[in-house]
């Protein structure tokens, strides 16, 4: 039932945020909604850490410690985002932007989409992970085109053209999978993850090949990996800030849940050897995208944006080793990313509302001019750059540590050349953003307490994740061996 | 039915899907390509129904009459509503002119082949030898994608891609669950809604109808 009322309750609050008229209150219960989410994702991670999956409605709706996990980011990082689209849509509205009506649509959409997310975490048939993943892209292309100006529809119409084309290889791959497994014997249970898992060593070899190379290209064109990012800086730089704080925080690891429970398949049929290559291919290659095109980045949401796809290229790497030890640092990994990645966004949204540019050379000296502003987004880049004691130092080192572990030290090796580059192309920026005296006759500019209160939460819970790992290593550990053999 | 009509008329369904698929790269009239990908979405309606006939199997019958309306109705009459945006409805200036495009796909349809050898050995029937059409109406797909420039082109080259992925997902499985398959078709139909709501946003606030025209943003 747990599973059932998740999707329900955000799902019917989209239906009440449609019903009535926008006001602040329809907000705060959009908010409510999320928060229940984080509370239900801890609640099932309780249950099925140490115990056998739940499954509901014959295997449709399957949660095990993985999508417990997946739940509790979606949760954490989507009431972030809610929360702080309160504040903008107020602005929006009393600004002209908007009206009561787009802020209606904004919060309808922003619930199907946590809906769709959602389901697609605790789907427990590939083909429905598929449904809910394609339903993520069209609810957000209105989400990314939602200020109507001309580059926020050139934004859309790229991400969706771009995701389709995507989604529709990753519906290739599943439908080669699904090949598989009925010339393996699984009948009516073709499309069941776990039957999957279970007669992974019997689906055909060169049927797989083709379906995971399908698979990883397509999921991860939504993943934000290269060669299939260029949808990625245009969309996250167009979108309202909240929108670009779950996108990039959640939807992109969405996608790469998808492929790690592909990968798991792949693996049982093929061994690792194949998806290692298409992994690590991936992973150096969006690194390189993204350390050669943040040097001279002068936009600092494309900056942000960029930088997500640094991260998906080494979580891609991480999943590549695929020990266990690899996959519990990706999805600490992918929370810590997340939390912090949603704060620069948002912080993001912030410095566009007051200073009214998303130039980085038109920012200056933000933290003797907004302190508190300044400060967070500051420790964002600290802590998204890797630096202890956020939970992204930590994340890092064990995915560097089991890549060498398992023989890929070349790889290891390039990836720190390459966030070497990044982290010195970032810093380079942020020093510009943040740094100098503040002009003459300016006043110290306070931040509302709104904003500032739950950006400064989400960063101490990111450094809270690197100094205690005890509240989630054993549900990171389950998680883990949920995909590894 | 006997057997040999059976794979003779799939046959025939199956080959119209590849050739509707050359017809949208020779054609520049957007009218006219707008009517090859009817005509290929009623093809792949056929085969479905071909299948359900030959298998006794009730659902993939249901499932083929749905793509006909769908795919031969439903999806192209909202492309041609993207038409009507555009005063002169023709790929003017393709970035391949259409012989080389003709041969380019030519050569897709060869790589279709190669590519799916694992899944024909897998299937070995008389649906399973023609996988590789499916494939390379795909790769005609996404090479539309590639060359063309005007938003209606996009559609169709977007439209070509999933019209191959069923064909294939019909001949090797016949059909995936149907739930999946309604989920799979409703996507299709809301991303084509979805691109028609885009281009008139576009044409009626910024007059854009050239993909060209949508250079704004670049690193």
């Amino acid at each position: 039932m747990l599973a059932l009322v998740l999707l329900l309750v955000p799902a019917l609050t989209g239906c009440v945020a449609a019903a009535v008229p926008w006001r602040r209150w329809v907000g705060w219960l959009c908010t409510a909604s999320l928060g229940f989410v984080l509370v239900t994702g801890v609640v099932l991670a309780v249950e099925v850490v140490h115990r056998p999956a739940l499954s509901e409605f014959s295997g449709v709706l399957r949660v095990d410690a993985l999508s417990a996990f997946m739940v509790i980011v979606i949760g954490a990082i989507g009431l972030l985002a809610v929360c702080q689209s309160v504040r903008y849509l107020e602005h929006e509205i009393s600004s002209g932007h908007s009206s009561a009506r787009r802020a209606t649509l904004y919060a309808v959409l922003v619930q199907g989409f946590i809906t769709a997310m959602l389901l697609a975490v605790v789907a427990g048939n590939v083909g429905v992970m598929w449904v809910a993943v394609e339903a993520t892209t069209i609810i957000t292309t209105f989400l990314v085109g939602f200020r109507r100006t001309r580059g926020a529809l050139e934004a859309s119409w790229k991400y969706v053209i771009i995701c389709s084309v995507g989604i529709a290889l990753a519906f290739l791959g599943t439908v080669l999978v699904y090949l598989a497994a009925l010339h393996a014997g699984q009948g009516d249970a073709s499309l069941q993850w776990t039957s999957l898992m279970s007669a992974a060593h019997h689906l055909d070899p060169g049927v797989m090949r083709l379906a995971l190379a399908l698979l990883v290209l397509g999921y991860g064109t939504k993943v934000g990996l290269a060669p299939m990012h260029s949808w990625l800086p245009d969309a996250h730089s167009q979108a309202p800030a909240p929108v670009s704080a779950l996108m990039s925080g959640v939807l992109l690891t969405v996608a790469f849940y998808v492929l790690l429970r592909f990968k798991a398949i792949a693996d049982g049929a093929l061994g690792v050897g194949f998806s290692r290559t298409l992994f690590v291919t991936a992973g150096l290659l969006s690194l390189v995208v993204a350390a050669s095109l943040l040097l001279s980045q002068r936009d600092y949401k494309r900056m942000l944006a960029y930088h997500s796809v640094e991260h998906m290229g080494l979580i891609a790497l991480g999943a590549a080793a695929g020990t266990s030890l690899a996959i519990a640092a990706v999805l600490l990994h992918v929370l810590g990313h997340g939390l912090a990645k949603a704060v620069l966004f948002l912080a993001s949204g912030e410095i566009l509302l007051v200073e009214g540019t998303t130039e980085i050379d038109q920012v200056r000296a933000l933290l003797a001019r907004r302190p508190a502003l300044g400060g967070v987004f500051a420790f964002g880049l600290v802590a998204l750059l890797g630096l202890p004691p956020f939970s992204l130092f930590i994340s890092e080192l064990n995915m560097l540590r089991a890549e060498v572990h398992v023989g890929l030290g070349w790889v290891a090796a390039i990836s720190l050349v390459l966030m070497a580059v990044i982290f010195g192309s970032v810093m380079s920026h942020g020093r510009h953003m943040l740094f100098g005296a503040r002009p003459e006759g300016e006043t110290v500019q306070k931040s509302p307490s709104i904003v500032t209160i739950p950006l400064i939460g989400a960063l101490v819970g990111c450094g809270a994740l690197g100094v205690l790992a005890w509240p989630l290593n054993s549900l990171l550990h389950a998680a883990a061996m949920v995909v590894v053999q | 039915m006997n057997s040999a009509t059976y794979s003779s008329f799939l046959e025939i369904a199956a080959g119209l899907v590849i050739l509707c698929a050359f017809v949208t790269l020779w054609r520049r009239s957007l009218l006219a390509i707008v009517r090859a990908l009817a005509v290929q979405g009623m093809a792949l309606g056929v085969v479905a129904l071909m299948l359900g006939l030959h298998r006794h199997d009730v659902v993939l019958v249901v499932v083929g009459g749905l793509v006909v309306v769908a795919k031969g109705l439903v999806i192209p009459t909202l492309v041609k509503r993207v038409l009507a945006n555009e005063p002169r409805s023709r790929e003017t200036s393709p970035l391949v002119n259409v012989p080389a495009s003709l041969v380019g796909a030519g050569a897709l349809t060869f790589l279709a082949y190669g590519a799916t050898r694992p899944v024909v050995a897998l299937v070995a029937t008389s649906a399973g030898r023609l996988v590789p059409l499916g494939l390379a109406t795909m790769l005609i797909g996404f090479f539309s994608m590639v060359v063309r420039r005007k938003a209606a082109s996009q559609i169709v080259g977007l439209l070509l891609v999933d019209n191959g992925i069923a064909l294939v997902a019909f001949l090797a499985t016949a059909g995936v669950p149907l739930l999946v398959e309604l989920g799979a078709s409703l996507d299709v139909l809301l991303v084509v809604v979805v691109l028609r709501v885009l281009a008139v946003q576009l044409w009626s606030k910024f007059a854009v109808l050239d993909l060209d025209q949508l250079q704004g943003l670049h690193d």
